[in-house]
């Protein structure tokens, strides 16, 4: 079935047929159901791999590698037969070849076989040939910002509007009120539960002491309407990049969060909270443990897409800075026509010659009103590029925290290595020692810790692939995204220029008739 | 730096006043100047078939103190109370982008080469904007000097045009610049004196509600254009800077958004020059046309002021004529006195009735001319933007 997707009627068939492999499919209901578990199902609760992630999504963990080959296979197969619509495709990078080794190591070979995997990939990337056509059917809108309260304890609340033809929402439309906390409480639960493995959350909008301020004192001036505009469009965004995400899509707190009419008060987002200081702490402690990790990079496509989220990281930086001039610099431009438009008509007024009065009266019209289009591109300046581009240098902290957990997740590997091997020449000396109740405590040691060993790799190459895969993800939609707002912004650009000419041909024969 | 200007250039150059240089008799213009330093030394060049000169054609080099000079001097001489004398040109300001090079040099580490070199080629060009304005400026002055039929025959005119040595042995000394100092304080206790006197002429009475009333008006409206043009720069200048990260940003990207960046920094490099065309324009025909105007509506202010004091002198000669015939004594001389009096200032009012009809009419046909070529230039500069933008995008959405 073709991938060609309209909003309502041939979205509906496609649901269904989503829905109905999900009930056939023995294999899959099966692997549902055993992973329903609550979180830490395994002894290490930070690494926590397939289960936790299925959890929230059903299928789509192409990457659990369990020890099950045939699971695998019926997801792979299931995925090909699928087509769902409202499957984010999932491209492999451009120029790499389509499949791609995972990992260094042997993991995946012992396990399923080297023609497995490489059937598996190549039916992945088939897949995302074909939804690539797809369109991703949901809106969220964020509007109607209402100050509540009064004093220092009122906030904003915002209306949040879903508009989805997607079965895994009870509603076609759903309208819900949310405050700013609550956003950020969001972005904190789905932080906590996909970060570390290696998903690339898109961050929540800042916070600003500065503009809440002004709002909740209720300076109901220019400024502070400014920020609230800025603020809902940044909510805005921030919801759709995150449900454009085909994980985080599926998080029950998502679904929760755009569909319950009451969400608890998520106190924990406050700076001055017990978990706000915990996760400054927190922050402090990565920090020097970044410092101190010495990876040894054996796959060079790690090394090549740090460095180059590092560049541009630099570059989208710069080019924000300079953008952000540019806006102010129009915003004065706009202050300064006006200013000049009126003492333009001061001077008509003045001038005693009738027609250069006339004429002069003309071009502080015609300035007055080109110091609206000036705001106007100054508005367009702003919301199109500039905070497009605040967006991605966001996102891209995210990148790269996703990729200082894979080298956390190496590190602790690496250290339960290092450990198993103490244990083992301890155990090989207490082989000496005749002291049986020692030496059977040390063996149970290390058949735990070989254990934990093969976590660690599996937790590695997991959170490398899941990397590789969003990396290819985010690159998709960074292309998308800035493709569409460039032309977005040029044609505004076009819209300035189109009316500047307006203007001043209306005025020319004004000038012309002063004699 | 030196700089030659050609004739279209001039041309365009002199748009703020009309009709000038026209009289073969005497033709002058500043075909080159030389800038050393803070000093401008100009090339004063003259043709002429007048027969006062010793040659028919010839060059001086002269700075701008000079003409300073010939300026208040010309104020100065009784004979020309009468006429609106052409305004000084302003001392030549290399203030701006002097400052601006020097901010440039300290951000050079922040930028890329190519950015730091379009900032420098920017900068450079204001310069020499400002260097031809400062040229021009000069060269109207001595061009409206020329061609007014009592001021061109001035003998400091001639000897500021022919005189081979340096003029600054002429120059202000010291007392004299005290003096034109406290020449000035006077002037605004006239500015009193003239709106309390009591007007019989009809004219006058316009002119001078007219006058007042404009001055500050358009000493306004000249500081708000400088603003609004300097804004103008500025933006274009912000979109050197865009062109060039977007540039690094496509030389670095490996994915289809490398074709986008790299028109889109292109595109920035050609919108820029346009913006910046559109301020310098601007600035030439809306900021230094009220600049000018600007100038020349005081050195009109002044004869009002000339003409308010003589008024004054023959009032107070009518009223030491009436002590006199009381007193019975120096009759003759008061007289005398009163008819001076009185005929300095029918002069004065005869010539400047003259005088302030023929500026208006200079002022109302260089507003027009000046109005329309800076729509002409903004509509053809805007649709030169829109053709780059939307081939621009075309270009995009095809790829």
């Amino acid at each position: 079935m073709a991938a060609e997707m309209e909003p309502p009627p041939l979205g509906d068939a496609g649901q269904t047929d989503f829905r109905e492999i999900e009930d056939g499919e023995g294999f899959f209901v099966s692997t549902v159901t055993t992973i329903e578990s609550p979180e830490p199902s395994s002894p290490d609760p930070p690494s926590m791999p397939a289960e936790g992630i299925s959890t929230n999504g059903p299928k789509q963990e192409d990457i659990s590698l369990d020890d099950d080959p045939e699971d695998l296979f019926a997801e792979a197969t299931e995925e090909v037969s699928l087509d769902s619509p409202e499957r984010e495709p999932i491209l492999s990078d451009g120029p790499s070849p389509a499949i791609t080794p995972v990992t260094p190591t042997a993991m995946l070979t012992p396990r399923m076989g080297l023609g497995t995997a490489e059937m598996f990939e190549r039916a992945l990337d088939e897949i995302e040939e074909d939804d690539s056509g797809d369109t991703f059917d949901m809106h969220i809108a964020v509007s109607d910002p209402e100050k509540v309260g009064d004093g220092m304890n009122a906030y904003m609340g915002y209306k949040v509007t879903t508009k989805t033809s997607m079965t895994i929402f009870s509603k076609n439309e759903t309208t819900v009120r949310r405050r700013f906390s609550d956003f950020l409480g969001l972005h904190s639960k789905l932080a906590s539960k996909y970060l570390h493995i290696g998903y690339i959350v898109p961050p929540a909008p800042e916070k600003s002491i500065v503009g809440m301020t002004k709002v909740k004192v209720g300076k109901e001036d220019l400024s502070s309407a400014e920020f609230v505009e800025k603020r809902r469009s940044a909510l805005e965004r921030y919801l759709m990049r995150t449900v454009k995400h085909p994980i985080l899509l599926k998080d029950p707190d998502v679904m929760m969060f755009l569909e319950s009419s009451e969400l608890p008060r998520a106190v924990s987002t406050q700076a001055l909270s017990g978990a706000g200081i915990l996760r400054m702490v927190n922050k402090a402690a990565d920090a020097v443990n970044k410092m101190t990790i010495k990876m040894n990079e054996s796959d060079a496509w790690f090394e090549e897409k740090h460095q180059q989220f590092e560049n541009l990281d630099l570059q989208l930086r710069k080019l924000h800075a300079s953008v952000e001039c540019l806006v102010c610099h129009r915003k004065e431009l706009s202050v300064n026509t006006a200013s000049f438009a009126k003492s333009a008509a001061m001077l008509g007024n003045s001038e005693d010659h009738t027609a250069l009065s006339r004429a002069l009266s003309q071009l502080a019209e015609v300035e007055e009103k080109i110091d609206q289009l000036h705001q106007d591109q100054a508005y367009a300046d702003f919301y199109l590029f500039s905070e497009l581009l605040g967006d991605y240098v966001r996102l891209i902290t995210a990148v790269k925290g996703v990729f200082d957990h894979r080298m956390k997740t190496w590190s602790k590997w690496q250290d339960t290595q290092l450990l198993l091997q103490k244990k083992r020449e301890a155990e090989s000396k207490l082989q000496f020692a005749n002291k049986p109740d020692k030496l059977q405590q040390a063996q149970d040691e290390i058949k735990e810790l070989e254990g934990k060993v093969q976590q660690g790799e599996k937790d590695f190459e997991l959170i490398s692939k899941t990397i590789r895969k969003e990396v290819s993800r985010f690159e998709k939609e960074r292309v998308k995204d800035f493709k569409v707002v460039i032309i977005q912004y040029l044609e505004s650009l076009v819209q300035t220029q189109q009316q500047l000419i307006k203007y001043w041909e209306a005025f020319l024969p004004e000038a012309k008739a002063i004699a | 730096m030196t700089s030659t200007l050609d004739d279209s250039e001039k041309e365009k150059a002199r748009s703020v006043s009309v009709d000038l240089n026209n009289d073969a008799s005497l033709l002058i213009d500043i075909p080159d100047a030389l800038c050393e330093r803070d000093k401008v030394k100009f090339t004063v060049h003259t043709k002429t078939t007048l027969s006062s000169f010793q040659k028919p054609d010839f060059s001086v080099p002269r700075q701008h103190e000079d003409f300073i000079w010939l300026h208040d001097t010309l104020v100065e001489t009784e004979d020309y109370a009468g006429l609106i004398i052409p305004p000084a040109p302003p001392k030549p300001d290399f203030e701006s982008p002097r400052e601006k090079m020097h901010k440039l040099g300290e951000g050079e580490a922040t930028m890329t080469k190519e950015e730091y070199t379009k900032m420098k080629q920017e900068l450079e060009a204001e310069y020499l904007a400002v260097f031809k304005k400062t040229v021009q400026v000069h060269e109207v002055f001595l061009q409206r000097l020329s061609s007014h039929p009592i001021l061109s025959k001035d003998r400091n005119f001639q000897i500021f045009l022919e005189y081979d040595q340096d003029l600054s042995v002429r120059r202000k000394n010291a007392k004299e610049t005290f003096g034109s100092f406290f020449k000035n304080m006077v002037k605004s206790a006239d500015e009193v004196i003239i709106s309390g006197i009591k007007e019989v002429d009809d004219f006058f009475e316009q002119e001078k509600t007219f006058l007042l009333d404009y001055s500050s008006k358009i000493k306004d409206s000249t500081a708000r254009a400088e603003k609004m043009t300097r804004s103008h720069k500025n933006v274009a200048d912000d979109y050197i800077h865009i062109s060039a990260t977007l540039n690094s940003l496509s030389v670095d990207d490996n994915t289809a958004l490398k074709k986008h960046l790299e028109k889109f920094a292109d595109l920035f490099e050609k919108l820029r020059k346009v913006e910046g065309r559109v301020a310098s324009d601007e600035e030439l025909k809306l900021t230094e046309l009220l600049r000018y105007y600007m100038l020349d509506i005081q050195a009109a202010k002044d004869l009002l002021y000339r003409r308010a004091r003589a008024l004054a002198d023959y009032e107070n000669s009518n009223k030491a004529l009436d002590k006199a015939r009381l007193k019975s004594k120096d009759i003759t001389q008061a007289e005398e006195h009163q008819q001076q009096c009185l005929q300095k200032f029918d002069k004065l009012s005869e010539s400047g009735k003259r005088e302030l009809t023929s500026f208006k009419g200079r002022r109302v046909v260089a507003f027009r001319k000046n109005l329309i070529e800076m729509a002409e230039l903004e509509i053809k500069h805007a649709k030169n933007n829109m053709a780059l933008l939307q081939g621009c995008i075309e270009l995009l959405k095809s790829n």
